[in-house]
């Protein structure tokens, strides 16, 4: 899927990339994706997408099948330093030095990374990250979510423009998590480059500029985030009932109805881009069948359920064309979580 | 030349094994001591001298040249086998530093520690046996090239292996009784002639004739083949690993 509107080059630009495994297993099946410079980019997808190996061919650790990737206009193969030296990653497994204090691995990262010595920076990445009182600490008595923090320092040690935080937030307790999204977003003030992949929907939600989902392999939307969310956003309208109903009246059948709560509670789910969004035909018809109600809602969907209906749709899709009986239509109540 | 680079990666592989500063030093010093009261005293005292050198002394430059072999394998092989096994690997792959960069900075540290513990085994064996070494600044090149050659050839067996087991398996099967056929404790000239002639397949023989040259002045062949053997072996290991970083075998996937 392709970016229209791109202002500026994308610090990052990947195009047509492919992964297969050794073992065959094709990971990635041409990948296209733009990052914009200082934005927050969220990569969404289940277990298995594809973030991961992405990521990794980004950052040199993977070797990519076909397709190129320019960071910063440099080829992240042909010009891998001039396109390292401006990552930091911070990878979805904590991979830790045991024996090395906190201080010394972050030290490490950064001459690892070419550049000179400054204590001061260190200190202030391990203060930023509240670990200036665990520095003489060896990392093998940390936590977790110490170890996670030690991670993410040594990705800052190098003053990176560019950051990838792979599941960042996976099995980490409230605080650091808090912590941490108050650190990316003074880190996107200083106009770093973000691009993390998370399960947590509500994070993309709340932190991210932008939004790609992957599936399979495969991009299958890439969207402003506010965009996104009113474009494939379902509404709900939901009606209490000052009567119940024991069933949804024949003569309300074309807007498919669900009735709830002891036949108290009567939703409508719309599309709200819809040219016709059904609901003042529907109120009319309510107001004709004398159907009173005592108060009325309505709910836009989270980004969690469009997240799922996309996947959805798209598994649904494959099976369709796996089978030999393609016939299934893609039902509407299909659509729904 | 990423001079940053080179230096975190070599002080992070000496700050290893200053950690584990007295098992590295005592261990080789101990069974080197041994070496010399059972062969240097025990069995040496009633050994004729070999090529007109005691045998007490006849056999420091191939215990340390066997030494030398062990350790340079096993430290740059765990060297960087551990990073792979923990999975820290990670960040070296992703930074802006070249394949030659960090073989020099992985192989340069282990070479390191083989020549200290060089040294360290020549000056214990200057308590048991008079030395008069005859070209000290060869035998100081000698140490340093075989040192790297072999911490070399343990960067790619640490590539490789795919256990800890393995590790051990190549220094263990085949480079130990190389060093031991190899003329560590004899002359070869000693073998019966057919065998003088299978010992010349052997590559370690070049190496220890080389450094025991260095000592006394003659050596099993003359000291360019010693040389050439150590530049060729040096030339083999450096092509397999700047195959290993082309392709990432073991190393990307
Ligand atoms: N080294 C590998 N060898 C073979 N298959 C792999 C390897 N790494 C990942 N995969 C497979 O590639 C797919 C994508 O994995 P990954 O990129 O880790 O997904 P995600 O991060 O989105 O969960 C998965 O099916 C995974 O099993
Ligand atoms: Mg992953």
């Amino acid at each position: 899927m392709k970016d229209t509107n791109m202002p500026g080059d994308p610090i990052i630009a990947v195009r047509g990339l492919t992964k297969t495994y050794e073992g065959g297993f094709q990971a990635l099946k041409g990948v296209d994706l733009d990052i914009r410079k200082g934005e927050i980019f969220a990569l969404l997808g289940p277990n298995g997408a594809g973030k991961t190996t992405l990521i990794n061919i980004i950052c040199g650790i993977v070797t990519p099948s076909e397709g190129t990737v320019t960071v910063g206009g440099y080829d992240h193969q042909k010009q891998y330093r001039e396109a390292r030296k401006l990552i930091g990653l911070v990878p979805q497994e904590l991979h830790t030095d045991a024996f090395e204090s906190v201080w010394a691995t972050t030290n490490f990262s950064r001459g690892l990374f070419g550049k000179a010595p400054d204590p001061a920076h260190i200190e202030k990445v391990l203060k930023d990250l509240s670990l200036w009182d665990k520095q003489k600490a060896r990392i093998m008595m940390l936590s977790g979510g110490m170890k996670r923090r030690v991670m993410i320092a040594k990705a800052l040690s190098h003053e990176p423009a560019i950051l990838f935080l792979d599941e960042p937030t996976a099995g980490v307790d409230v605080e650091l998590r808090r912590d941490m999204w108050a650190m990316v977003r003074k880190l996107r003030e200083s106009g770093v480059t973000i691009i993390l992949t998370t399960h947590y929907i509500e994070e993309a939600e709340q932190m991210a500029d932008r939004i790609g989902v992957i599936s399979k392999g495969e991009i299958i939307l890439v969207e402003e985030k506010a965009d996104l969310i009113e474009k494939l956003g379902k509404k709900e309208l939901r009606l209490s009932l000052q009567e119940p109903l024991s069933a949804v009246p024949p003569e309300l059948a074309e807007w498919k109805l669900e009735l709830g709560q002891d036949g108290h509670l009567l939703t409508y789910t719309f599309d709200s881009q819809a040219e016709r969004t059904g609901v003042p035909s529907l109120m009319r018809r309510l107001a004709d069948l004398n159907i009173g109600f005592a108060d009325i809602e309505t709910r836009q969907s989270s980004l969690e359920e469009i997240f799922v209906n996309l996947v959805h749709d798209q598994n649904a899709g494959q099976n369709a064309d796996q089978t030999a009986d393609a016939s299934l239509p893609d039902g509407e109540k299909d659509s729904r979580p | 030349m990423n001079l940053h680079s080179i230096w975190a990666i070599y002080r992070f592989e000496m700050a290893r094994s200053v950690r584990t500063l007295w098992q590295s030093l005592i261990t080789p010093v101990v069974s080197t001591s041994l070496y010399f009261v059972v062969f240097g005293a025990a069995i040496g005292s009633r050994m004729p001298p070999v090529e007109g050198v005691d045998y007490g002394a006849f056999i420091v430059p191939g215990l340390i040249m066997m030494t030398l072999f062990t350790t340079s394998i096993f430290n740059a092989s765990f060297g960087i086998y551990f990073p792979k096994f923990t999975g820290t690997i990670y960040e070296v792959l992703s930074a802006p530093i070249s394949f030659l960069e960090i073989v020099l900075a992985y192989v340069g540290a282990a070479a390191t520690k083989s020549v200290v513990l060089g040294l360290v085994i020549l000056l214990t064996a200057s308590f048991f046996v008079d030395l008069d070494i005859v070209h000290p600044l060869w035998m100081v090149a000698f140490l340093v090239m075989i040192s790297a050659a072999f911490s070399l050839f343990g960067f790619i067996i640490g590539i490789w292996a795919k256990g800890f087991e393995q590790l051990n398996m190549i220094p263990m099967l085949i480079v130990m009784p190389l060093a031991f056929l190899g003329g560590a404790f004899y002359s070869v000239t000693m073998l019966p002639a057919f065998w003088q002639k299978v010992a010349l397949f052997n590559p370690v023989v070049y190496l220890i004739s080389g450094f025991r040259w260095s000592f006394y002045g003659n050596g099993d062949v003359p000291v360019e083949i010693s040389l050439a053997a150590v530049a060729i072996f040096f030339g083999v290991c450096l092509a397999v690993t700047w195959w290993i970083f082309k392709t990432g075998y073991r190393l990307k996937s």
